[in-house]
């Protein structure tokens, strides 16, 4: 067992994990993309980056691949790590609107624009894709190529692969794969409409039209007036 | 093949008398520069011009041609020196040879227009000590390339080389080698200055055999060449390095990994690694010491981020050239997992320097923190350019003005960009700065590998920042976010500007987005990468403002933000502008003022470069 400090408070952690995993056993949330419990760490969204060290030499590392130490002090929550995170969330957001995914993350972090051109790529290279192919399948049917900008994920030579079993494993953990919900309203940028204000979807219906979670988050519920039994039955009451 | 091998340190030094014994130092020698700079200026037909005219003149036995390194004054090139007199000639083309053989070799008469003139004095020098370019210069380094034949071993070795590696083995243990070479406080030349001998120290102490030494000859910066010049021009200097090195750590094996497009380095270097293998300075039983070291060259594929630590490592083990995601060292986990120690070129060839002469003589050159020379390759808007090693801490004045020779058509200096293209640029206040490796940083800028770039008064400096981007757009890997997307970013919003579409807010996104990009990024590339946005911002920001909120360029520079303008006083009706106008955007008749209609104007400037009387204006 090591000791580190996470977030001022002294933890006992297994030997041979990371600091996500630290982090997560002790429930303690840290956003992350390309991380998968069961794949090797990625350490390319770099979502899951938190503080260590004090003073001049602290810095940002991506917890999903730094190994813990004795006496290592985690910040998982400065305003350092939450600016880089926020503007991480912004970057991966106008390079693709489209995923669920992101939305939800950006809804939960408070990021409420995007200041970039949006671009609506539909992969956001985070890797989980081929390296479940590769780590799980035993496939390695899909892999990166081109560099930087040109930077996407295919078969080699761009040529249906031989290997593919077409098990689907890939779009399985596909962040992307799965589309954001179609709201009442033409989708914007941002969306999360319904965690960052007021749910405008009750204004004309009756439920909640989004199909994130079931967390209710968005749904402040109003009092329930003891003349009124229900709120949704109001027009219907007051006309009975 | 010599069949002979170096058995002990006095055989070496035996071996160098024989090799001086047989030269004849009165004997007249012309070395002639063949690096890649002066081959591109044609200095083999110099080279083959020499031969054919020695031989036509019954020479060739008492005159030597010495092909060799780089001197680094690459602009004069072709540079030939001639030799016991060292008289030395620029800019000799195939054509000048029959004079030089006639009139120097034979008359001993210099030929005057060979000469280095002053530009300003119209003085002549005759030997290298009186160039100004060279007069401030300290070339530890770089200064016996003009004296070797980077094909012939026994030029190094007549010079006194693998003496050092002869002490090393004879009469040192490797723990006093790392000592030596920190108490030298020798710091990597490759971008980060880390101290080398304390990387050493923690390969040798790491767990895990075989371990690995490694020379990092990828110099991806745009404009740098001072790796090459070194590699091409004196290789056993950077070999010798590597075997001190190999046997400080305790390595057996060494990569030299050299990029694909300096195929003259790669050439050279394999002879070089071949003769010192049959002279058994390399392989088995190293000067009968009983220490056994090799070295391959790998030819790596020539990107930028190549030369990043973990990359030039997967490289090597035949992955893709890209950065590794982990938190270890190389210098622990490495090569194929193993402690691996990668230096720079540079780094390397000054080791045997350091054993030869001490670490009190190395400390006692450069400033406290950064000990040592440094070659810059000092390019741009300056009057010589080419290849500058100076002692640390020389201000960024003496170089460019000292060295470089100012700033050509006596326009004003602006800035000087260091640290190739993730360094900053420096603004004319920070002129007497210091040139080393912690002052370069304080700045915002850096060391980086020794990219010097001079700018003039005509550059705007967004676009310089946006040039820059746009390279590590081009560059970076692409694996992590912060990086990838960051860049791009960057370069929309910079490209946005230069175009007039600049707003209110994007200086402090671009900010933002730097900040980001230097705490989140993989590697070393996307954490430097907004340096030069940021150095410019923060010495320039008026420049910024100028093309956001009046939507001009200063420096004349930005095409969507300048128009060409014929004044009227000034323009006599000579249509002499008319014809040239590709886009026929000019009209007027004779003697009467000329207009450009903007509508039609591409911008080109043809009519500003036509007009004598100054008459068509940028505003
Ligand atoms: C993007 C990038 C490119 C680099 N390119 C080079 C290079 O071309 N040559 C070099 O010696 N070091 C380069 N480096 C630095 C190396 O990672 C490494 O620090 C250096 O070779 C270590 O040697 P040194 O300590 O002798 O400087 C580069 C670093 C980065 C991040
Ligand atoms: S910082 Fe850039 S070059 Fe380095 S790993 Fe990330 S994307 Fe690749
Ligand atoms: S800048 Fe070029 S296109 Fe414009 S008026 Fe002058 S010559 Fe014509």
């Amino acid at each position: 067992m090591k000791k580190m400090t996470i977030n001022g408070i002294v933890t006992q952690v297994e030997d041979y994990w990371s600091i996500l995993e630290a982090c997560r056993f002790y429930g303690i949330d840290i956003p992350s993309l390309c991380y998968h419990d069961g794949l090797s760490p990625g350490g390319i969204c770099r979502l899951c980056v938190v503080e260590i060290g004090k003073g001049e030499r602290a810095k940002l590392v991506t917890s999903c691949n730094y190994p813990v130490e004795d006496g290592l002090v985690v910040r998982t929550h400065s305003e350092r790590v939450i600016r880089a995170r926020k503007m991480l969330v912004e970057l991966l957001l106008a390079r693709c609107p489209s995923s669920k995914t992101l939305q939800d993350l950006a809804a939960k972090m408070g990021v409420q624009r995007v200041r970039f051109k949006v671009k609506n790529e539909n992969c956001i290279l985070c890797g989980l894709c081929v390296r479940m192919c590769a780590e799980q399948m035993g496939a390695r049917a899909i892999g990166f190529a081109g560099r930087g900008i040109n930077r996407r994920v295919t078969p080699p030579f761009d040529i249906k692969s031989e290997v593919c079993r077409k098990c689907g494993a890939c779009m399985y953990v596909c962040p992307v794969c799965q589309l954001r919900c179609q709201g009442p309203e033409p989708p914007n940028v941002v969306c999360g409409a319904c965690m960052n204000v007021e749910p405008v979807c009750l204004q004309d219906n009756e439920d909640v039209m989004c199909y994130l979670d079931t967390c209710g988050w968005c749904f402040k519920v109003k009092p329930v007036s003891l003349k009124k039994k229900s709120v949704y039955g109001k027009e219907k009451m007051e006309g009975g | 093949m010599s069949g002979r091998r170096i058995k002990s340190a006095p055989d070496l030094e035996k071996l160098r008398q024989e090799v001086i014994s047989k030269r004849d130092p009165k004997k007249t020698r012309v070395a002639i520069c063949a690096g890649t700079g002066c081959l591109a200026l044609g200095a083999q037909k110099v080279i083959t011009t020499f031969k054919e005219e020695l031989k036509k003149q019954g020479l060739e036995d008492t005159v030597e041609i010495r092909e060799t390194g780089c001197p680094g004054f690459c602009e004069k090139g072709t540079i030939i020196v001639i030799y016991p007199e060292g008289f030395y000639y620029l800019q000799v083309q195939p054509g000048d040879v029959p004079e030089i053989v006639e009139e120097t070799l034979i008359e001993k008469k210099l030929v005057e227009r060979l000469l280095y003139t002053d530009s300003v004095t119209n003085e002549k020098a005759i030997y290298e000590t009186e160039i100004p370019f060279y007069k401030t210069q300290m070339r530890l380094l770089i200064g016996d390339n003009i004296n070797i034949d980077p094909k012939k071993i026994e030029d190094y070795i007549a010079l006194g080389g693998y003496s050092a590696l002869a002490k090393v083995l004879s009469e040192m243990s490797p723990e006093e080698v790392i000592e030596e070479v920190k108490r030298a406080n020798l710091r990597g030349r490759g971008g980060g200055g880390f101290p080398a001998g304390r990387k050493w120290g923690t390969t040798r102490n790491a767990p895990g055999e075989p371990k690995y030494v490694i020379v990092n000859c990828d110099e991806g910066d745009p404009g740098a060449f001072m790796d090459r010049a070194l590699m091409e021009g004196n290789p056993h200097s950077v070999i010798e390095g590597l075997i001190i090195g190999a046997y400080a750590i305790g390595a057996c094996e060494g990569y030299i990994y050299v990029r694909e497009e300096y195929p003259l380095a790669v050439e050279n270097t394999s002879i070089a690694i071949e003769q010192a293998r049959d002279y058994g300075l390399l392989g088995r039983d190293i000067m009968g010491s009983g220490f056994d070291f090799d070295v391959k060259i790998f030819r790596g594929a020539g990107a930028f981020v190549s030369g990043e630590s973990s990359a030039l490592m997967s490289s090597l083990e035949g992955k893709v050239g890209a950065p590794k995601p982990k938190y270890i060292h190389t210098s622990v986990k490495g090569l194929w997992n193993k402690p691996t120690n990668l230096n720079n070129v540079e780094t390397w060839a000054n080791v045997p320097l350091i054993i030869n002469k001490g670490a009190d003589w190395f400390t006692s050159i450069g400033t406290e923190r950064s000990t040592g020379t440094k070659i810059f390759s000092l390019v741009g808007k300056v009057n010589n350019t080419g290849l500058v090693e100076v002692p640390m801490g020389i201000t960024l004045r003496e170089i460019i003005y000292n060295i470089g020779g100012g700033i050509p058509g006596n326009k004003k200096f602006k800035a000087v960009q260091t640290g190739g293209p993730s360094g900053g640029c420096i603004p004319e206040g920070f002129i007497d700065t210091p040139v080393d490796f912690d002052e370069l940083t304080k700045l915002g800028s850096m060391m980086g590998s020794g990219g010097m770039i001079v700018m003039d008064e005509e550059t705007c400096m967004v676009d310089v920042a946006r040039y820059f981007t746009d390279f590590l757009v081009d560059e970076s890997c692409g694996k992590c976010v912060p990086c990838r997307e960051g860049l791009e970013r960057m370069s929309e919003i910079l490209t946005d500007i230069c175009e007039g579409e600049g707003k209110e807010g994007d200086i402090e996104l671009l900010e933002e987005l730097a900040v980001v990009m230097m705490d989140a990024s993989m590697c070393a590339l996307g954490r430097t990468a907004p340096n030069p946005v940021l150095t410019t911002i923060q010495y320039f920001r008026d420049e910024y403002d100028a093309h956001i909120e009046e939507k001009k360029c200063p420096a004349h520079v930005c095409k969507a933000l300048i128009e060409y303008y014929i004044e009227a006083e000034k323009c006599t009706g000579c249509l002499a502008c008319l014809k040239p106008c590709p886009e026929g955007a000019i009209s007027g008749e004779k003697e009467e003022v000329h207009t450009i209609n903007p509508e039609k104007c591409s911008k080109c400037g043809i009519c500003y470069d036509t007009c004598k009387f100054d008459a068509v204006i940028i505003r």
